[in-house]
């Protein structure tokens, strides 16, 4: 199974299975039952830069809108561009419909980033 | 028909050949278009417009019915959280009705002196309550207000060549409002992280505070319902670094006659009228959102403005200094008559009465309902008060769910999902104009709703059941908006 990684504010980076330093970063599906069903993804374009910690898009949901935050740095190689035109794809399967593809430039990084057992351990105290 | 359930378009109604007038002579009727004939040939329609076909019974027992669905204070408790669903009397709507239309915005000032006087003193009488120095009444809206606000700043900054100042600071329970009138205004928004319980966590507030910031956008009480108890230590920090400090007035309603932003340190306010001084809300409106300063900054208001000569008459004035012009003509006249007959009905003792009563009636709702709704900050809260939905998580059932369930009991539903600092928000804001009659009967409404939420879940869930539209499909809705009559026969 590939290595997942993740920020506190519910991003993941999934790491590819043949290129280590490429990850694909979406939402967790935490993040996707509390937004409830997505209806809108503000994508970066293909080639834009992404830096870890900082904002690459947004995320709109029929309850909210918020920011997305990169996990990592480096180059966008490829957007999920079947979000587009079907955003609840993400309620479906958050990990499988990832949202952007990276091209690491530190995969260093990822040392920064949670692992899934602190990232669960987060979401349970945010539960009460 | 039942018109409890009526949902008709007027063009559901339509009917080939059907018509509610009748031209004197439909052989000339050409004749009274003009030159239509010399039109360009490309202008000219090749159809015939797609308007709607019925008699004027049938489009006049449309629209009767059709205003029959609407839910306002008139109908019943409205209990949206951050919105102060007021009472609005209906003597201030007779007194605005009674000379105000017969005014143009173009007469010569020394003709309309008494009307300029019922503008000059609700300006005078926000200042006081506000703690301000000068108020401009021309913003339309909260937002708008908002926005002047935010250009006055800007104007303020500018007049003293500080044009590095390029960033608003606003605390993430703000309402959405606020960072949206600062991109607006052109500022770079920066996020200002709450405290457990609520308020403004100063060392955040402070790691952020800097030459490049214009001003902190702040309501109080904020969003959960709580007094900023750290004002004037959030105020010096702000002042500190030269930045502005404004006040959002959506929640002035508790602190009315008893606190003014201007004594907590505040520089730039706006008031809603439509909010704290009862004139009437959303479709009922319009609204209006007057802006108040600090001394040394009425030079920056929007022009027109409503000045005083010293021989005691009125003028409008427009200067350079101002941050430009917000408002075709002197605002939303009619509002401020009804705005100025509400202070003067109650008068500075009845006013006095208007938080206190406000925040009993929240805590009283408060207190009756947090054995079974999430309290996550704990009271007393002043007008307002958010619970994260019910206290047992495991039925299932959503702040949406008991939000739609409301609607069969004939209750507006309170605020939903905002603020976005809790999962399952619901936020209530009884205001003081509510019985305590009402307010029990709403009590008991949610009592109910939790009760059942736990013995049979799937009903609260498929509530409700009385009214004309259900359960519509929010996510299909914002994705494929059908916003048209052409849109929705396709």
């Amino acid at each position: 199974m590939s290595k997942i990684y993740f920020l506190p504010s519910h991003e993941y980076a999934r790491i590819d299975e043949q290129n280590p330093d490429i990850a694909y970063v979406g939402i967790t599906p935490y993040a996707a039952s509390q937004l409830g069903n997505v209806v809108y993804v503000d994508m970066p374009e293909a080639d834009d830069d992404v830096v870890a910690g900082e904002e690459f898009g947004a995320i709109e949901s029929v309850k909210a809108a918020s920011d997305l935050f990169s996990p990592v740095s480096g180059a966008v190689i490829e957007i999920n561009e079947h979000l587009l035109d079907n955003p609840r794809l993400i309620n479906q399967d958050p990990i499988e419909n990832w949202i952007i593809k990276v091209q690491m430039s530190d995969s260093s990084e990822l040392e920064k980033l949670l692992d899934a057992e602190a990232y669960d351990a987060l979401c349970k105290s945010e539960k009460h | 028909m039942n018109t409890q359930l009526y949902d008709k378009l007027i063009f559901e109604l339509s009917r080939p050949g059907c018509r509610g007038y009748a031209l004197p002579d439909e052989n000339r009727a050409d004749e009274g278009l003009g030159d239509i004939k010399t039109l360009p040939e490309q202008l000219l329609r090749e159809s015939e417009p797609e308007l709607p076909r019925v008699d004027e019974p049938t489009l006049v027992r449309h629209y009767t019915n059709s205003s029959t669905n609407n839910f306002g204070v008139d109908t019943g408790f409205y209990p949206l959280g951050s919105c102060t669903m007021k009472y609005n009397p209906k003597i201030n709507e007779e007194l605005a009705a009674g000379f105000a239309s017969e005014l143009h915005p173009l007469q010569p000032a020394d003709t309309v002196q008494g009307a300029l006087e019922v503008y000059w003193r609700l300006q005078k009488a926000l200042s006081t309550i506000g703690g301000m120095a000068e108020f401009t009444l021309n913003p339309h809206a909260g937002a708008q207000g908002e926005l002047t606000g935010l250009m006055v700043i800007k104007s303020y900054h500018n007049s003293r060549e500080d044009y590095g100042r390029t960033r608003i600071l606003v605390p993430d329970s703000a309402h959405g409002t606020n960072p949206a009138s600062a991109a607006c205004a052109g500022y770079e928004v920066v996020e200002v992280h709450s405290m457990p319980d609520g308020t403004v966590d100063v060392e955040d507030l402070k790691s952020k505070l800097d030459s490049s910031v214009a001003a902190l956008m702040m309501t109080n009480p904020n969003t959960v319902g709580m007094f900023e108890r750290n004002i004037p230590v959030i105020a010096e920090a702000v002042h500190a670094v030269g930045a502005l400090l404004y006040y959002d007035g959506a929640n002035l309603n508790p602190l009315l006659g008893v606190a003014r932003p201007g004594d907590m340190g505040f520089d730039v306010m706006h008031i809603n009228l439509h909010k704290t001084f009862a004139t009437p809300h959303g479709g009922g409106g319009p609204g209006a959102g007057p802006v108040g300063v600090r001394a040394g900054l009425e030079q920056f208001l929007p022009n027109p403005r409503v000045l005083q000569a010293p021989d005691g008459t009125l003028y409008v004035n427009e200067q350079d200094s101002a941050c430009g012009r917000v408002s075709a003509w002197l605002g939303n006249y009619t509002v401020f008559v009804k705005a100025l007959a509400y202070i003067y009905t109650l008068g500075a003792c009845g006013l006095r009465y208007v938080g206190p009563l406000a925040t009993l009636n929240a805590n009283y709702i408060m207190h009756s309902l947090c054995d079974l709704y999430e309290l996550p900050i704990p009271g007393p809260c002043k007008h307002e008060f958010v619970f994260d939905g019910l206290k047992d998580k495991s039925t299932g059932v959503t702040t949406l769910n008991i939000a739609k369930a409301l609607l069969d009991c004939g209750f507006h539903a309170p605020t939903i999902y905002f603020p976005l600092l809790f999962h399952e928000s619901l936020m209530i804001e009884p205001t003081e104009t509510e019985s305590r009659r009402t307010l029990d009967d709403f009590i008991s409404a949610m009592r109910d709703i939790a009760g059942r939420a736990a013995s049979e879940p799937d009903s609260v869930r498929t509530e409700p059941h009385h009214t004309p539209v259900r359960h519509p499909d929010d996510t299909e809705a914002a994705l494929h908006p059908r916003l048209t009559w052409s849109d929705l026969k396709c």
